[in-house]
């Protein structure tokens, strides 16, 4: 895969700091870009301007210290937090305002960091669930089991096990997600996200508790399903081999505020970036 | 996009074993009724569970309607009963004002059974739009709270109906009397306050009753296979999860809940029409606790658990009145021994020894482990 | 003049909410249960010191005491048989059976003491004249008595060593545990002190009612408990002022709007601030993390 960079000369003049997007999405809109962006807890500040911008077939590595506000940045991304500061633009359109479901229907699908999965609903309901807003009819059709209930039905079960085949999990459409192996409740938690169609997928910690070879296989997928669907993929991670190995883009997250960015060669050589994971050396 | 996605091997829709499921519960519901209509007819029934076979199929569709609630949508109600209120309150004015225009009994038994669905999922509405705000317990108070509200502002109500049309007095500090209604000599004085509905033509029959539970299964049962119930379901699950998939939380939870009510609504609307006599304090917080002790001990979510527990529940105090002073007691104590019996674990383990291979059995069955 | 003396009754009917409120929101604090049982409790406690009065010819003071060893005993026992068992599962399986032992409590007593409501001597009578006003002594000994026992409550709480572990097993059970506190004995502890509390409230509400059945105890049980939520439950200053707050709305309510609508009135009160305020008006909303 071509790691192109380009820096500053970016068509995008507006951007408010240094972006990384691959070439091949200079000239389109970033799927993503927040200015700005902060949010205090009752006074105690957990991300400060964080500044972001991400092309439509990225993918992106959000990294940092444990409690640096990498989950909180994906809950203001989500609206799952309203932002104190700055905005968040999705596709163009600012989200300010916006409630976590119009968040999603825009397109921004998440993955979470302690798996939430609706567990007690089989693995096939959980993929449908994520494609509850494509699924088109009402509650009245249903009851009634009109031929648009039938018809719909019939499709987004073909559509949620193509889905599955992802990652060959076909086969557990049936089985109660809950009781799943961990690793393929994480894997399911990806493909449920897919189903909302989303342009910008958030992945909190996908490879948490995975084996090595596991984690292999995941890097694998991870860039399948961004050339298969086209799509943005923007990642928390601690598995330093799966971040410098897919990612295009990086950025380090220290206290709440961006102290890097770059492609994984300018973050693996960058001395603050090494200071905040392993401390200053003392002379 | 997603022709680029290899394949998996087509397999068959899978849909067969929750379809035999909801089979099985309608078919077991038409065979229970034709055998307690043939054995009706046939006189073999004693006049105590004669009595009982209409308010067991209102208890049915508040079971399996609460059911609905605490079970599929995993909000703690305790007011209920105030559904079931408003539904039979409704129904029977509905009912006793279309007395001259509406001749045939069971088109005004329809009628008012529409009224009362329709009035309670009004209530629904006014109750759910605070209440599912709250969350948990807080929630449960609420409901409770507005059940006991709902109680009260039927207590101060006072409507009678002429050629006029409808008289209604809210009679707040208890000045007003059934007089102060002005009504017609042809009138009729439907409800009276404190006192209740009197005089009421009890135009309720089984088999409206049954049919009234086919429809509340259809509607609950289809919904919950629905996308609608799958979102309901997964609000359950994991609300946090649910919105981040693009499900609105607040309209999933209201549907649930104002459905719930106006099928409690029906169910009171039959249960009113049972009685010549009824007061709103027949609709009191331990109805609701009566009612939600079906669910619970039918299993949440398992609408065939709550026929049942509703059926049995509601025969089983008439059939200890041999023990008359004691009944309640042993009710309570049922109970007791029940929740402890079917939640502790060391109890079960105990009980689960001798039945070992049969718990092996079971298990291997996927998805039989709900409980 | 007759506005001061229904705030009186109402702030003195509130004390006895109040106590009620405490005992209800320590044992949910704790157990993080609805215990639906706790009005019954009340109800036991009225019996036992009436029938001590009038049975056994003991004075008021030993047929209260004696009501409060009763009332502690049961709501040990009824934690230890009913409740305990039941500490790791779902919350709805607990209330279930809360309102079985409610259901039981409520049977023995009418099956012991009869359906019919006995009356009941209150433990002091007379007023006090102040200025144009007359003051009952017991409305004066009930906002007493619920001043002393949310002051000791407090301090109890606070300072003693148990106190502590009661709080730290409300925040979180296991890391109490791990502290090397023992959380049952702690629990048993909270139910002691809720059915104590629930006894001497019995003995004040009786003595307001004049008398006593089988169900006296659970409408003010439901209100007390509202009255927990009211001030935010778990707190023990909101139990107060839920309590004394709901006590003066329905005094107030009762006076100059409506007798039959009193209880919806308190409800709606109860549902407005909810909405306001969802943890209540001293609780604090935590909200869920992510």
């Amino acid at each position: 895969m071509p790691r192109v960079r380009s820096r500053n000369e970016s068509p995008l003049v507006n951007m408010p700091s240094d972006a990384y997007i691959p070439q091949r999405d200079l000239d389109k809109l970033p799927i993503l870009e927040t200015r700005h962006l902060g949010i205090d807890f009752g006074g105690l500040t957990a991300v400060d301007d964080f500044n972001l911008v991400i092309g439509r077939t990225e993918i992106a590595g959000l990294i940092g210290p444990n409690g640096a506000g990498k989950t909180t940045v994906f809950n203001l991304l989500t609206k799952v937090y309203q932002p104190t500061r700055g905005s968040i633009m999705i596709d163009g359109q600012d989200t300010n305002g916006m409630s976590t479901v119009q968040v999603s229907n825009l397109g921004v699908a998440r993955t979470f960091q302690n798996i939430r999965l609706f567990s007690n609903l089989t693995v096939e309901d959980n993929v449908k669930l994520g494609m509850h807003s494509q699924i088109k009819y009402g509650m009245f059709s249903g009851i009634a089991r009109l031929p648009g209930y039938w018809k719909q039905e019939r499709i987004a079960h073909e559509r949620a096990l193509e889905l599955l085949s992802i990652f060959d999990m076909q086969d557990m459409a049936d089985k109660k997600a809950g009781s799943l192996p961990y690793g393929a409740q994480r894997r399911l938690e990806i493909v449920r996200a897919l189903g909302t169609n989303p342009g910008l997928l958030l992945l909190d910690e996908p490879a948490a508790g995975m084996n090595p070879s596991e984690t292999v296989e995941l890097m694998e997928n991870i860039i399948r399903i961004r050339d298969t669907f086209q799509i943005a993929i923007m990642l928390i991670e601690h598995d330093m081999n799966l971040v410098m190995g897919i990612c295009e883009g990086i950025c380090v997250l220290n206290f709440g505020k961006v102290i890097a960015k770059g492609t994984p060669e300018d973050i693996q050589s960058n001395p603050v970036v090494i200071e905040a994971y392993l401390g200053r050396r003392k002379e | 996009m997603g022709k680029m996605i290899k394949l998996g091997k087509k397999r068959s829709v899978n849909l067969t074993k929750t379809r035999v499921v909801d089979f099985s519960t309608y078919l077991g519901v038409v065979l229970a009724f034709l055998i307690v209509d043939a054995m009706l007819r046939g006189g073999m029934l004693s006049r105590s569970f004669s009595g009982q076979l209409i308010p067991i199929c209102c208890y049915i569709v508040m079971a399996v309607s609460l059911n609905l609630t605490v079970g599929i949508l995993g909000e703690l109600s305790l007011g209920h009963a105030g559904f079931m209120s408003v539904g039979a309150f409704s129904g029977i004015v509905a009912a006793m004002s279309l007395q001259g225009s509406i001749p045939s009994e069971p088109a005004r038994l329809a009628i008012a059974l529409v009224v009362g669905a329709a009035c309670a999922a009004v209530a629904g509405v006014i109750v759910g739009v605070p209440v599912l705000r709250l969350r948990g317990d807080y929630l449960a108070i609420v409901t409770l709270a507005f059940g006991e509200i709902i109680k009260e502002l039927i207590n101060c109500l006072i409507i009678g109906h002429d050629e006029n049309g409808l008289h209604v007095i809210f009679n707040f500090n208890s000045s007003k009397t059934v007089s102060d209604l002005g009504l017609t000599e042809n009138g009729i004085e439907i409800i009276k306050g404190a006192q209740g509905a009197t005089g009421t033509q009890m135009i309720s029959t089984f088999t409206a009753g049954f049919i009234l539970v086919m429809i509340t299964l259809v509607v609950v049962l289809n919904l919950v296979r629905s996308r609608s119930g799958r979102a309901i379901m997964a609000i359950r699950d994991n609300r946090i999860a649910a919105e981040s998939v693009g499900i609105n939380a607040t309209k999933y939870k209201m549907m649930a809940f104002v459905t719930s009510a106006a099928l409690a609504g029906a169910a009171g609307a039959l249960y009113g029409l049972n009685f010549s006599n009824l007061t709103s304090a027949k609709f009191n917080f331990n109805t609701s606790i009566l009612v939600l002790v079906f669910v619970v001990l039918g299993g949440l979510g398992n609408i065939w658990g709550s026929i049942i527990a509703a059926t049995v529940l509601t025969i089983l105090p008439e059939a200890l009145r041999g023990f008359d002073d004691y009944r309640m007691l042993i009710y309570a104590i049922v109970l007791i021994l029940v929740m402890l019996a079917t939640n502790n674990s060391r109890l079960k383990a105990l009980l689960a020894r001798p039945f070992a291979s049969l718990r092996a059995r079971a298990a291997a069955r996927p998805g039989k482990e709900a409980q | 003049m007759e506005f001061l003396s229904y705030l009186i009754i109402g702030v003195s009917l509130g004390s006895v909410y109040a106590i009620i409120a405490l005992g209800y929101t320590m044992v949910y604090g704790i157990a993080k249960m609805l215990n639906f049982a706790h009005g019954d409790v009340i109800m036991v406690g009225g019996y036992i010191s009436l029938l001590s009065m009038t049975s056994l010819g003991l004075p008021w003071w030993a047929g209260v005491l004696l009501a409060i060893l009763v009332c502690t005993v049961l709501g040990v026992v009824i934690e230890g048989l009913a409740y305990k068992p039941l500490r790791a599962s779902p919350s709805l399986a607990v209330l279930i059976t809360a309102i079985g032992v409610s259901y039981f409590l409520q049977n023995a007593a009418q099956l012991l003491w009869g359906a019919s409501p006995m009356s009941y001597t209150p433990i002091v009578s007379g007023s006090l004249p102040v200025g144009g006003l007359s003051i009952s002594y017991i409305s004066l000994v009930t906002i007493v008595m619920c001043v002393v026992i949310m002051t000791a409550l407090t301090l109890f709480t606070e300072k003693t060593r148990m106190g502590k572990a009661m709080r730290a097993c409300s925040e979180d059970k296991g890391a109490a545990q791990l502290m090397g506190i023992n959380v049952n004995r702690t629990i048993s502890l909270t139910f002691a002190i809720g059915s104590a509390l629930a006894a001497i409230a019995g003995v004040l509400l009786c003595s307001f009612n004049t008398s006593l059945m089988p169900t006296t105890g659970s409408m003010p049980g439901i209100k007390a408990f509202t009255a927990a939520v009211f001030g935010g439950i778990g707190s023990i200053p909101g139990a107060l002022l839920g309590g004394v707050l709901l006590g003066i709305i329905e005094s107030l309510a009762k006076a100059y709007i409506s007798t039959q609508l009193a209880n919806s009135i308190v409800f709606a009160v109860l549902i407005v601030t909810l909405l306001v305020r969802p943890a209540g008006l001293l609780g604090k909303y935590v909200p869920e993390k992510v």
